[in-house]
């Protein structure tokens, strides 16, 4: 890979990671309201993706959305303005942390309904096949989600009408706190693509350049109108499933202690920052200074969120019937 | 004035608007087809990428329908039978119903689901149970129940040009009805009611079927003098509260008449505004007509009695007229 693509690639993480980082410190100080799903341990899904996406290909996007939003090219401060509920953030405060969108970037949307946003992203590539154009539309969603009626809906639909869309199932082995392998009697979710006669590939979802690869080919695939691709990034959530849940789940272990310890094994950043060191090709100082720039920013983010107003009556309003 | 059925309406509107805005595209189940006439011949004229045929799958093509709508289509979704709505329940109450809202104003999505509701036909509970009153509860949702060929040519290419999500329900009844349609095109505006027949004794609030309903009533009612105005709501949501109290302030009198459930139904949510807002110009309680609260029986003798019929406004519009509040000071 080159430089240039490589540091774009480390740059999204990072941002990712430095992000989420801040936002769960400023949950467990009680300062954001409402829940907060991390995706600190998936970066390189989101980033791995939207790193071949143009500005007008489309993406949808899950609960533990925040990570899709910046990868896609989000801004920082509008996100988490929107964490506080202020009037500056992406949505006016009405969306908050489950609920952003950047339509100007593509981003059509998180969504709280875990496989909600599936049949979406369907209808953003049926959009742009009949439009004529080769944007694609990429559906992120969890394991748990390819339980949901939704995604069979969708992969049928859309390999029957052969649209331009990924969908990239982020398999961090739990559907909210029940072990996946629980849920559903096979291992590979890639195997469910076949049931609806699309390509289904498997990728290790901590290695930002092999879900860069795979992605290439099914990007590539879509935009020559070939139809869709269902890619399994095997993955694994650093946290729980929402900051706090200690609270809500008295005390109770969930987390399979060989998956925690494969998890702290396979850390994103770190893979990607090790390859980089390794191969040289871009200067360590690159890199820290790059890590200073974006946690200088993540703070004024959080400067911007707090000197931000809380929305008023009017907005409560506004945004109802066109 | 040509005439044509409520079916050929659908048609003339569904055409125009194809061939009016690229942006417009009709899909869902057999639509190439037609099953009821409604979406037939326009493949022939629009092809594969405007006339779309989907798996049965409501869920997803609902969802395709509001994704491709916040991305630039006008899609109008065809999901058969309004019971079949409920398949496609998620899309519609947590999707369409809060994106623009929920992202700030972000998106506008200019989708339409059309489908046939209510009975009469005698098809059973999956086919004839009443859906509207769910969708009137979401915010951001139009609602529109037509009852005429005239109206649902006229409402649904106003549908399909609003920018916001509408539930278009049609008439599963009244597809052979005939009457005038122009062959020009026209729209009739979302929100508006019309009086179907004037008349200064009592107001019945109806829409789709039941003003038909209401109209045979008023027509028995006018032989024994009673004259009753019967105002179509048209669009259930937003509905036309402004010509409907305007009407009881003048008749003093109500019945609102709705095939649907009556917890939480049409009848109940019109009485209840009127009750409210009317309240000292009302001479007698509003009554409230709707289907017996059980499922929608097959046989056609035990359907009847679960779908109000004429008979049950004419039973209660003598009981209001029978009735006058006492003198308030």
């Amino acid at each position: 890979m080159e430089p240039n693509k490589l540091l774009d690639l480390y740059t999204r993480i990072l941002r990712i990671r430095r992000f989420e980082e801040q936002v769960g410190t400023l949950f467990a100080q009680g300062q954001l309201p409402g829940f907060v799903h991390l995706y600190i341990g998936e970066e390189a899904v989101g980033a791995g993706i939207c790193a071949l996406l143009r500005d007008d290909d489309y993406i949808v996007s899950t609960h533990r959305g925040h990570g899709h939003v910046l990868a896609k090219g989000g801004d920082m401060q509008r996100m988490m303005a929107e964490l506080f509920g202020k009037r500056t953030g992406y949505c006016k405060g009405k969306g908050g942390s489950m609920h952003i969108a950047d339509f100007s970037i593509g981003m059509l949307g998180a969504c709280g309904i875990v496989g909600g946003g599936i049949p979406v992203a369907v209808g953003a590539g049926l959009s742009a096949k009949t439009r004529g154009t080769d944007q694609v539309a990429v559906s992120f969603f969890g394991d748990g989600a390819s339980n949901e009626g939704s995604f069979h809906e969708s992969l049928n639909l859309a390999s029957a009408l052969a649209l331009p869309v990924l969908f990239v199932c982020e398999n961090n082995q739990y559907g909210e706190f029940t072990p996946a392998i629980q849920a559903m009697n096979i291992r590979d979710i890639a195997l469910r693509a076949q049931g609806y006669g699309i390509p289904g590939v498997i990728v290790d979802g901590t290695d930002a350049l092999a879900v860069y690869d795979v992605a290439q080919e099914a990007v590539a695939r879509a935009r020559r109108g070939e139809g869709p691709t269902l890619i399994e990034a095997k993955t694994h959530r650093r946290g729980g499933h929402a900051e706090g849940e200690e609270a809500f789940l008295g005390g109770q272990q969930y987390r399979l202690a060989d998956e925690l310890a494969a998890a702290r094994r396979n850390d994103p950043l770190l893979k990607l920052h090790t390859f980089i060191v390794e191969n040289g090709q871009i200067p360590l100082e690159t890199l820290e200074t790059l890590d200073h720039e974006i946690t200088q920013a993540v703070t004024e983010a959080v400067a911007f969120a707090r000197a931000s107003e809380a929305p008023d009556e009017t907005i409560l309003y506004e945004d109802t019937w066109v | 004035m040509p005439r044509k059925t409520y079916i050929a309406a659908i048609q003339a509107a569904l055409a125009e608007e194809l061939r009016q805005d690229p942006n417009v595209i009709l899909i869902g189940e057999d639509v190439r087809l037609g099953v009821f006439a409604g979406t037939r011949g326009l493949h022939a004229e629009f092809g594969d990428a405007r006339v779309i045929d989907t798996p049965i799958s409501e869920l997803g093509v609902a969802g395709a329908g509001i994704g491709a709508a916040a991305t630039g289509l006008r899609p109008v979704v065809d999901l058969m039978f309004g019971t079949f709505l409920y398949l496609a329940f998620d899309q519609i109450a947590n999707q369409a119903a809060t994106m623009r809202y929920m992202f700030g104003g972000q998106t506008r999505l200019p989708v339409v689901f059309m489908t046939q509701n209510g009975g009469g036909i005698g098809a059973g509970p999956h086919h004839s149970q009443p859906v509207h009153p769910f969708f009137m509860n979401l915010p951001l949702i139009k609602v529109v129940m037509p009852s005429t060929p005239y109206d649902v040519k006229g409402l649904l290419k106003a549908a399909i040009r609003d920018d916001n999500p509408v539930v278009f329900l049609n008439h599963l009844s009244l597809g052979s009805q005939r009457g005038e349609v122009p062959d020009e095109a026209y729209t009739l505006p979302l929100g508006k009611a019309e009086i179907k027949r004037a008349g200064r004794d009592l107001t019945v609030v109806a829409a789709g079927l039941m003003v038909h309903h209401a109209l045979k009533a008023a027509a028995e009612l006018a032989e024994s003098g009673i004259e009753a105005e019967v105002v179509d709501l048209r669009t259930l949501k937003p509905w036309d509260e402004e010509t409907v109290l305007a009407s009881v302030e003048r008749t003093g009198r109500c019945i609102c008449v709705d095939e649907s459930y009556p917890v939480c139904g049409g009848a109940s949510e019109w009485a209840a505004c009127i009750s409210e807002k009317a309240f000292y110009a009302l001479k007698a309680p509003v009554q409230r007509i709707s289907n017996a609260h059980v499922p929608i029986p097959f046989s056609p003798t035990l359907e009847k009695m679960v779908i109000p019929q004429p008979a049950a406004i004419v039973a209660a519009a003598h009981r209001v007229m029978a009735t006058t509040l006492p003198e308030r000071n």
